[in-house]
């Protein structure tokens, strides 16, 4: 195994808050790893970190090898990273289509050009590639029969099933799914699962925020715990779920006897 | 034969679709950057002036042909767009319309106290190089920009601007260059407006600095919000109503400034999306038609 993914030493303060504190952690190629962690301890932003949103105070970043630390997000998605969001942005006013499209955007290369000279056949087929890379990728979260409809009407566990088809469309190396079963149903938390399975199982590594534990210990390979912005456990499920200091930290002092 | 065709109309009808057609034009171009990009632009009418001046002094210092006069005209205020743009893009919504607004000022008093452009007395236009009557031409650069609008909203280049419009942070992360998009689209609006202030300058005959302010800024922004923010038939309708209303509410007067305030006023009240805001005319059309559009079939028989 090795790392796709790797923090080391990640710092970054905000004012005189220590958001995230030194963690160095490694991202394994083809695995799933979650990141959990009671409110506020610091987990989105470290994907924050991780897509260029914020860069760090201190320490590195490196992706593939290379360090990605205080590169701008665009260049970050370039090179592979897909990301979902807690807070779902989708572009509301566009088609379901149309977002998955904008995802697919660093798979081609015109620009203003291409739009001018659309009627060429290298920009028409530059296109069609797109259309199909878009459609495939709404067919693996199960949204194809939408793609005309506006995003912004969506229920909301398809939201956030068109954030994760609009990241796939990035043809990523690494996914990073913040929260994406907050909010949903038993059912479609089961759906969910089998998704980011496939997903997996189609060679993209996933990187997982997520708050229910059923679902966290039923799906990943390893996970990692953070508090108050300080790694305190990494492991299998099993070793994590049995860690006094993550007992601790989800139910305070005199929980662990 | 053009010629006899466009002098078979009654000349003021001709005028009124004239300032129509460069309405259009100019509509459209702000369209590109405040309806499909979403950044507020309150300075566009400096854009207008700097294609007018540009297009007649090309006119009257090189006498070159109309057409080459139209595009290089649009291309130096496309230039200048780039250039300011580029720093004043990276700020965003009401603080961009500040910066934008004060640009145009700017402008204006630049083009007031150049010698070249015959400071606050203005310039005389002649007549443009070109075998084909203004109004053709109006016409044609109409439907070149209806044309170029239209490519530019389905292209991979028009998505990534309505991504930084619903949504700067997530484009990003999406791989879209924010910085480099707004620029480009800035240049492109720009382009536009410059073209149309081309066709304004050579139309009147005559232009002045102070022709280009603040209202005229407001008269573009009011078309588009008018028809419907990011919409093309928005624009076009919103342009042609407030091209032609103030010609049309001639008869009252110094009244007809009231009435269309009051318009204004309406429209916001009962379409705040403006009068074509939201509306596919496309899918309209097919679905009278009893087309279906690609994919929904699928859909029914999946249903059932």
């Amino acid at each position: 195994m090795t790392a796709l993914l790797k923090l080391d030493n990640a710092t970054i303060r905000f004012g005189g808050l220590v958001a995230v504190n030194g963690v160095s952690l490694e991202v394994e190629k083809g695995e799933i790893l979650a990141l959990i962690g009671p409110n506020g301890a610091g987990k989105s932003t470290i994907f924050n970190l991780i897509t260029g949103i914020y860069p760090p105070t201190e320490g590195g970043i490196s992706f593939n090898g290379k360090s990605i630390a205080g590169l701008p997000p665009y260049v970050i998605a370039g090179n592979g990273i897909g990301r979902t969001f807690q807070n779902i942005r989708l572009f509301n006013q566009l088609t379901v289509l149309e977002n998955v499209l904008i995802g697919a955007h660093t798979r081609g290369r015109w620009g203003l050009t291409g739009a001018l000279l659309k009627m060429l056949p290298p920009v028409r087929r530059e296109e069609g590639r797109l259309l199909k890379l878009a459609i495939h990728c709404l067919t693996q979260v199960g949204l194809a029969h939408k793609a005309y409809e506006q995003a912004v009407n969506l229920p909301y566990g398809e939201q956030r099933r068109l954030e994760i088809a609009r990241a796939l469309a990035i043809e990523p190396a690494l996914i990073l799914l913040d929260e994406p079963a907050a909010g949903m149903n038993p059912q479609e938390k089961r759906t969910l699962l089998d998704m980011v399975r496939n997903i997996r199982d189609a060679g993209v590594t996933v990187f997982l925020v997520e708050h229910d534990m059923k679902f966290v210990m039923g799906l990943s390979d390893r996970i990692a715990v953070l508090d108050y912005g300080v790694k305190i456990a990494e492991g299998r499920p099993e070793e994590v779920r049995a860690n006094p200091a993550v007992i601790e930290a989800y139910l305070g002092k005199g929980a662990v006897r | 034969m053009l010629h006899g065709l466009v002098n078979s109309i009654d000349p003021y009808f001709l005028q009124i679709l004239v300032n129509i057609g460069i309405g259009i034009i100019l509509a459209l171009g702000l369209n590109i950057i405040t309806g499909l990009t979403g950044q507020l632009s309150l300075g566009h009418a400096a854009f207008m002036s700097v294609g007018a001046f540009t297009g007649a002094l090309l006119t009257l210092k090189t006498g070159a042909p109309f057409s080459l006069n139209l595009f290089l005209s649009g291309l130096f205020t496309a230039a200048v767009a780039a250039l300011i743009g580029w720093p004043i893009l990276r700020l965003t919504g009401d603080y961009l319309a500040i910066c934008t607004l004060g640009f145009a000022e700017i402008v204006k008093v630049i083009f007031l106290n150049l010698e070249i452009t015959n400071k606050a007395l203005g310039l005389t236009v002649p007549a443009p190089r070109s075998t084909l009557p203004m109004p053709v031409i109006v016409l044609m650069v109409v439907i070149l920009t209806i044309g170029a609008s239209t490519f530019i909203q389905n292209s991979r280049f028009g998505r990534a601007l309505k991504a930084i419009r619903d949504d700067e942070i997530a484009a990003e992360s999406m791989g879209i260059n924010i910085a480099r998009y707004k620029v480009q689209s800035f240049a492109v609006s720009a382009f536009m407006a410059g073209v149309g202030g081309c066709l304004y300058a050579h139309f009147l005959g005559y232009i002045n600095p102070s022709d280009f302010g603040f209202l005229k800024s407001i008269d573009m922004l009011s078309m588009i919000v008018l028809g419907g923010l990011g919409s093309i038939p928005g624009a076009v309708f919103g342009a042609s109503i407030l091209s032609a209303a103030p010609e049309f509410l001639r008869f009252m007067s110094q009244y007809r400034m009231l009435v269309y305030g009051a318009l204004l006023v309406f429209l916001m009240v009962f379409r705040p999306n403006g009068l074509l805001g939201g509306v596919n005319i496309t899918a309209l059309v097919l679905r009278k038609l009893g087309v279906r559009p690609r994919g929904t079939a699928r859909k029914k028989e999946e249903r059932r």
